[in-house]
């Protein structure tokens, strides 16, 4: 008997997947993600609604949620998340701009990668946020300083990223537009800028990935809006839904913009000889 | 008409690869050049194309100095070095920048038929074989419609039959245009399927060792005893220029010596 139902199950198991396969798989690629976290938080839920645990350090998904849409009704999300996204709007214009010019200039000469790199390097080795007291007593608590922490840690990906490229250009190549005698800006219009986009576009994701980081750092040195501040005060008057509910749209923010860069790019890398993972 | 006079190159650390060359090379020719690793012809290309400077002597195209890479000189390198962000229309077009966009369209579609890729206008150089780049890079230095182009080991990177095809399909092509040809390679038998003239390198430092004409009828018969001939005679001048052969007065043992020596 159990023989029987062996075999059976073997079929359902082996037959039934077979059909819808294709198009199933397909669309579900993107949601196995999610399969992870909202099943950590299903169970987290499930345990506070047992009575198992209290939550009230960690506060289950629904108490999140409610934070979360009483935060958005009043518009004291909107307004936070608008501060946020300015400030790392602005920072990461300003670290994108100078990462881009100083990498431009030191990958192409190599007098200006002598005397400019190595005082870049040596920047780059202080921690930024050792920067925070001195950015403080130069450009007051306002916005300024924090725009400019925003963007000295964008800085520096985006600079070793272009440098990099426009260093390991292949000769090869640059060569052809030498046959065809490109003048100066051509070289640069036709062969330089397509060559360097790949490293660009990554060392930018990486630009805005610190952008996000060192908002937050920025907000908890005396701000009075921004996401940052929701964390602090989350923390000060004991809400740690309102702390969690600041992480999660940082983390859609964050998430959403990094999305928005690969998607600009995507049309312009459509060349790349890529591995692709299936 | 195409003139070397005395070009020679020395590397900053000086190395000297190239030791006073002179040639003159008539339009329409097919100039072959071959010779060991080390003997300059590679150096002496980049020369005659503007790529490089020569430290002595000059390159003259119809009394113009070359000093840096000219409109009547093209170059096809052993590797295609297509432009991986371009299709292959676009890549074929690259030089045609100055061209308007219609005259531009049409002279690109003619280059690729006449390549036979007409079908791969649209696709990414990345999806194409070797021997399919390379024809593409052909199509792309043949379409500005230079008076001198230069070939750099075209087939070296490719399989046999490929590059007897591509040898076949680059002869077409110069019947249509007349191109000056100078083709470097390494390889005899494509030496002699290509040229009007062999000119046999020696290396350390790089100068000519020796000329020889091959003015067998074209197309040519890879089997046939003429061309068998001018192989021996290439290959026992190959040997001697590296000072591999033993020295008699007997060129049948030299040529015999050669044969044997076909690497």
């Amino acid at each position: 008997m159990s023989a029987v139902s062996m075999t059976a199950s073997a079929e359902q198991a082996g037959v039934a997947p077979a059909a819808p396969k294709a198009g199933l798989a397909r669309g579900l690629r993107p949601a196995l993600g999610l399969l992870l976290p909202v099943a950590l938080a299903v169970c987290w839920e499930i345990a506070v609604r047992m009575g198992w645990s209290n939550g009230r350090l960690v506060p289950p998904p629904s108490v999140i949620w409610q934070t979360f849409v009483d935060l958005a009704a009043t518009g004291e999300l909107q307004r936070h998340a608008l501060a946020t996204l300015s400030r790392v709007a602005a920072g990461f214009g300003f670290g994108v701009a100078a990462g881009t010019v100083f990498g431009a200039i030191t990958g192409y000469s190599a007098l200006t990668h002598r005397i400019v790199d190595p005082t870049l390097q040596a920047l780059r080795s202080i921690p930024s946020i050792a920067w925070v007291p001195l950015f403080i007593l130069w450009f007051g608590i306002f916005e300024a300083s924090k725009v400019i922490l925003i963007a000295v840690g964008v800085f520096f990906p985006v600079y070793l990223g272009v440098m990099g490229a426009v260093m390991s250009v292949d000769r090869k190549i640059v060569e052809v537009g030498r046959v065809f005698r490109l003048s100066g800006p051509a070289m640069v219009r036709r062969i330089l800028l397509p060559a360097v986009m790949p490293t660009y576009v990554i060392s930018l994701r990486a630009g805005l990935g610190l952008g996000w980081m060192f908002v937050v750092a920025a907000e908890f040195l005396g701000a009075s809006t921004g996401l940052g501040f929701l964390l602090i005060d989350g923390q000060q008057l004991g809400k740690p839904a309102q702390i969690v509910a600041a992480i999660v749209a940082f983390a859609i923010l964050g998430k959403t913009t990094d999305w928005l860069i690969a998607a600009i790019a995507t049309p312009f890398l459509r060349w790349e000889d890529r591995f692709a993972r299936t | 008409m195409l003139v070397l006079d005395r070009v020679g190159k020395t590397y900053p650390n000086g190395v000297r690869a190239l030791d006073g060359i002179s040639l003159h090379v008539a339009p329409g020719e097919i100039l072959v050049v071959i010779g060991g690793s080390g003997c300059g012809k590679s150096t002496m290309l980049r020369a005659v194309s503007g790529l490089d400077t020569p430290s002595q002597g000059m390159v003259v195209l119809d009394g113009m100095v070359i000093t840096a890479p000219h409109e009547q000189i093209g170059i096809i390198f052993q590797e295609p070095r297509l432009l991986p962000w371009l299709r292959v229309a676009d890549n074929v077009g690259f030089g045609l920048e100055q061209y308007p966009k219609a005259e531009r369209n049409t002279r690109v579609t003619r280059a690729l038929e006449r390549v036979g890729l007409t079908d791969k206008a649209k696709v990414w150089p990345r999806e194409l074989s070797g021997g399919q780049a390379q024809r593409v890079a052909i199509a792309r230095a043949l379409v500005p419609r230079p008076q001198v182009l230069l070939l750099d080991e075209p087939f070296s990177a490719l399989d046999a039959f490929t590059r007897a095809d591509l040898q076949d399909h680059l002869l077409d092509l110069w019947a249509d245009l007349k191109p000056t040809l100078i083709v470097v390679t390494h390889d005899v038998e494509e030496a002699i399927v290509l040229a009007d003239r062999i000119m046999v390198m020696r290396p350390h430092p790089g100068r000519v060792y020796e000329e020889i004409p091959c003015d067998l009828p074209r197309p040519r018969d890879r089997q046939s005893a003429a061309f068998d001939f001018v192989k021996r005679r290439v290959l026992a001048a190959l040997d001697r220029s590296l000072e591999r052969a033993v020295i008699t007065d007997d060129g049948e043992t030299a040529a015999a010596a050669g044969g044997g020596l076909w690497w």
